[in-house]
């Protein structure tokens, strides 16, 4: 019989869940938005205030919408059963788990970073300052959803594990927080913008490996 | 060499004596710095008056924090490749010690901050970020054993979570010492010498020993606690499976 590659397959499963019943990919775009909403009307509406601290406030959104979907990432492929036979598979379990994370990013994370100029602008924020952000927003995402998959991975067989997850992951948002936030303000020139896609890199080399470990914990 | 010493008996043995030797003498070693600091020693107006005998905690207390940490990492590490179950009993009980330390690093570097810079807390500085940081990753992992269904998986997801955040924190530091610090710079373990006089250095290092010695004590003593819980388990185990 002629099977799919669990690699396509998994990608495939975490792009249809965006479908899925109960809002899928518009859970995080309407928690992200309400979050940013939130602050104008706790912080105060005057625009020279909220301009100064509006791409923060999007560093601070952002990191907690990628929370939000992380519990169910790999929790229903454990329920399922599907975990097991990718963890019997003789693809190895880290390229599985990365392209589960990624598939989950590009329909959870990356419409976040679309929807992050339009937010910025009712912030106050410089639309010139905006969109060279896309790029520092993109790529800091990409690693709260990878620094996320592990913590989602360990908790996969905790029941309730939503809270757990966000006390996991959030020490290892720090570095991409700083290098991002910095290089926003920056306008991506120096450093920073390299020091975040550094550590982008890096989470994209260690992180599967540890989701794979976790998942394998997982399924004994 | 690390096989012998993971011979629980052994482990038992050594300990009975062991642990309590360690924090008899970490408590006098504590107990002399702390008394040199709190009577002996002159105050330094520089730090802030009397409120820089706050050091003599205070210093200790941060290499403990770190050191914890490097100690938590170490025995995932070995538990991870050579399951010597002594190892994840050592992790599991380095990690509540080290949070104890690292928020007693934070409580009295906040005690000394309110005087000496005029604010609690401050965040643009590294080193207290950093602290900061290291207690949810001691959090974490406490939270994330305590969710685990097994002891075995609580072992497993603890030593992956350990590894993880281990290889982290050097870019957590390097991201964090970006920031600006106006915390003062080093000045115990510096190329040139210690630039502390030796009246606050000898009671500073005797008291950082003696912390060292007592953590030391503490950790066999839960581990202990641990070794007897795993055969409790057994027992009663046993006797319903007779029953």
């Amino acid at each position: 019989m002629n099977s799919p590659s669990p690699i396509r397959a998994a990608f495939r499963q975490a792009i249809g869940e965006a479908w899925a019943g109960g809002a899928g990919a518009l859970l995080p775009i309407g928690f992200f938005a309400g979050a940013a909403m939130l602050v104008p009307f706790t912080i105060g509406s005057e625009a020279s205030q909220l301009a100064a601290i509006g791409t923060g406030v999007l560093w601070v959104a952002l990191a907690l919408a990628s929370l939000v979907s992380m519990e169910r990432l790999f929790q229903a492929d454990l329920e399922d059963g599907t975990l097991e036979l990718w963890a019997q598979d003789e693809t190895p379990l880290f390229l599985i788990a990365s392209a589960k994370i990624l598939a989950h990013w590009l329909i959870s994370g990356l419409p976040l970073v679309v929807l992050t100029p339009v937010i910025g602008i009712t912030l106050q924020v410089p639309a010139g300052q905006l969109v060279p952000a896309m790029l520092a927003y993109g790529l800091g995402g990409l690693a709260f959803f990878l620094w996320g998959g592990v913590a989602g991975a360990l908790a996969a067989s905790v029941p309730r594990g939503g809270l757990l997850i966000a006390l996991l992951a959030l020490p290892l948002f720090i570095p991409t927080a700083i290098f991002g936030a910095l290089s926003v303000q920056t306008g991506l020139e120096g450093p920073n913008i390299l020091f975040l896609s550094a550590s982008t890199l890096f989470a994209l080399a260690v992180a599967p490996i540890g989701a794979s470990a976790a998942l394998r914990l997982a399924v004994d | 060499m690390i096989s012998a010493f993971a011979n629980p008996h052994r482990f038992m043995a050594l300990s009975k004596w062991l642990a309590p030797a360690c924090l008899g003498v970490g408590a006098l070693l504590i107990a002399y710095s702390v008394w040199q600091g709190l009577w002996v020693v002159p105050q330094d107006d520089y730090q802030g008056g009397d409120i820089m005998r706050a050091l003599f905690i205070h210093v200790p207390s941060a290499w403990l924090a770190m050191g914890s940490y490097l100690g938590l990492a170490l025995a995932s590490f070995v538990w991870f490749v050579w399951r010597h179950e002594l190892a994840d009993m050592a992790a599991k009980s380095i990690a509540p010690l080290g949070a104890g330390y690292t928020a007693m690093c934070l409580a009295t570097g906040s005690i000394w901050g309110k005087p000496t810079w005029g604010t609690w807390w401050l965040w643009d500085d590294a080193r207290m970020m950093s602290v900061l940081v290291m207690f949810f990753l001691f959090l974490g992992y406490m939270a994330l054993r305590a969710a685990m269904e097994t002891r075995q998986k609580a072992a497993r997801a603890g030593a992956i979570l350990a590894m993880v955040g281990a290889v982290n924190v050097p870019l957590i530091k390097f991201s964090v010492d970006i920031w600006a610090s106006i915390h003062q710079g080093p000045s115990v373990l510096r190329a040139d010498g210690p630039a502390m006089p030796a009246v606050y250095l000898t009671p500073l290092l005797l008291g950082a020993l003696g912390h060292m010695i007592f953590f030391a004590g503490l950790t066999m003593v839960l581990m202990r606690a641990e070794v007897w819980q795993r055969r409790s388990d057994v027992l009663i185990a046993r006797k319903l499976a007779g029953a």
